[in-house]
């Protein structure tokens, strides 16, 4: 099978039950993205699949074999941090960082929903994507802190919002 | 998780070839492959439908939707003929799971996610859903989130839907392809089963049928639409109880009214006799309580869920209190 991760081309030979997280972690060595729960609840595993924000533990790798995979390793390097990152740097949006790959994606997937104009369950308009620090934590909710770094969090993904 | 055989359909045609009961349809795969990790589900064959081309949303002449099987959660919410006419649905989608899991799930999928019973979950416990004839634990167990109303002494499990709840209140039709090719379209009333003595068959759909789109009919005009969602978390957690209502009042009467119910039955609730006591009526708390009175006429509260039945009415009544005020 051909995978598509960080614009590169892999070859893997998965078992089908392989999600795209252990094929990510087990078969190419991309460990950035984290298994947490294993069970969609905690979002540590988040990646962008065609740019749209997934809980890579709860999707078969086999279904993923034409699609372009982001990870946290495609999405800044340490001589050149994606905005996320280094607001989250800036900040402090961790403490011990398991959740930080999947925090950081999911930030990455959600400013893109609110560019496109989508509301969230806290909006009282339905048209409306303003991203207050209330629609920033109910946005983010799949994503836990399990050391409850939220405030700081929500303070590195409001400055890239806001910039 | 037991190993199986992946297929990806070409066509809806091919994909509805195979009628075993140990077959599955998987699109976003978000329920089926976690309950596949705890062994709840074991297909030995899994039916890849995620690339079929059932993913779009189309007006149709008579001003309704209709909406691809395929269609994520994130997507119908945010479509803007459905912000600016069924409220009620995209409200009730971003009410549930979370922004990744709203990116992944279907519409069709979404309609059949399974209860979120813990006993069903457990498979060291006793579950007529799950294992036929094994039992209830959730009987005179923690049953703090299952249900009050339509409950059966082999089952007491809650659909556990936000979406389903308002396509209810919005009185949708299911379109099926089935085994035979034909097509069929069903009303949502008629769509789910109560669990009387088999509670592991949850609705009419037969073996190989699949879901290809969702129908709604144009809502009423000038009707006020409201979801509300009662649950021990503000985000991410599924309903203790939730109301979809489609509410119209004209010069001070209520001349319509679409209520539906999630956390409370097995299946996303129904009742024409909460409407009737509304429909005619000036708005008013007493008869809100009317109202209330005949939806929990026949609840049941199994120990921890007793709750359950006093939240149902005050959800009730402040959601109407909502849908008939200026």
């Amino acid at each position: 099978m051909k995978f598509t991760i960080n614009g590169q081309s892999y070859d893997a030979e998965p078992d089908v039950r392989t999600s795209v997280l252990d094929l990510l972690r087990e078969h190419v060595g991309l460990t950035g993205s984290k298994k947490g729960c294993d069970h969609g609840q905690c979002g540590a595993c988040t990646v962008l699949i065609n740019g749209r924000r997934v809980n890579s533990c709860l999707t078969l790798a086999v279904m993923h074999q034409d699609d372009e995979i982001t990870t946290i390793e495609g999405l800044g390097t340490p001589d050149n941090l994606h905005p996320l990152q280094a607001a989250f740097v800036a900040h402090d949006g961790y403490q011990c960082g398991y959740c930080t790959p999947g925090q950081i994606c999911s930030a990455v997937g959600m400013l893109d929903e609110a560019k496109k104009g989508w509301a969230s369950h806290v909006s009282d308009d339905l048209s409306s994507s303003d991203l207050s620090d209330t629609e920033i934590s109910e946005r983010m909710s799949g994503n836990i802190c399990r050391c409850a770094a939220y405030p700081n969090i929500v303070d590195a993904i409001r400055e890239v919002a806001e910039a | 998780m037991k190993t199986f055989t992946y297929e990806k359909a070409a066509t809806a045609e091919a994909a509805v070839s195979d009628t075993a009961a140990t077959t599955r349809f998987i699109a976003g795969g978000t329920n089926l492959l976690d309950l596949m990790k705890l062994q709840v589900e074991t297909p030995e064959k899994l039916v890849d439908i995620s690339r079929l081309p059932l993913g779009e949303i189309e007006d149709m002449d008579d001003g309704g939707l209709r909406i691809g099987a395929l269609v994520p959660n994130s997507d119908l919410a945010a479509d803007p003929r459905v912000t600016s006419r069924y409220e009620v649905l995209s409200r009730a989608l971003l009410a549930g799971a979370s922004g990744q899991l709203r990116n992944k799930a279907t519409t069709g999928g979404n309609l059949l996610q399974r209860t979120r019973c813990y006993y069903f979950y457990d498979t060291s416990m006793a579950c007529n859903k799950r294992k036929p004839g094994s039992g209830c634990s959730a009987i005179g167990g923690f049953n703090r989130i299952l249900a009050i109303l339509g409950t059966s002494d082999q089952c007491i499990a809650t659909h556990p839907g936000d979406m389903p709840v308002a396509m209810r209140a919005l009185d949708a039709t299911i379109v099926t392809l089935k085994h035979d090719g034909d097509k069929r379209r069903i009303s949502i009333h008629d769509f789910y089963r109560l669990p009387g003595d088999t509670p592991d068959i949850e609705t009419v759909l037969e073996p190989g049928e699949l879901i290809t789109h969702v129908e709604l009919p144009a809502p009423p005009a000038g009707a006020k639409q409201l979801y509300r969602k009662v649950r021990d978390r503000a985000s991410y957690a599924f309903a203790l109880v939730s109301v979809a209502g489609v509410v119209t009042v004209e010069e001070g009467t209520i001349t319509s009214a679409a209520l539906a119910f999630g956390g409370l039955g097995p299946m996303p609730w129904r009742n024409p006799a909460v409407e009737a006591a509304l429909v005619g009526q000036a708005p008013s708390d007493e008869v809100f309580g009317v109202a209330a009175d005949a939806l929990l006429a026949d609840a049941h509260g199994y120990g921890s869920n007793d709750f359950k039945i006093p939240l149902a009415r005050r959800t009730l009544i402040a959601s109407l209190r909502e849908l008939t005020g200026e």
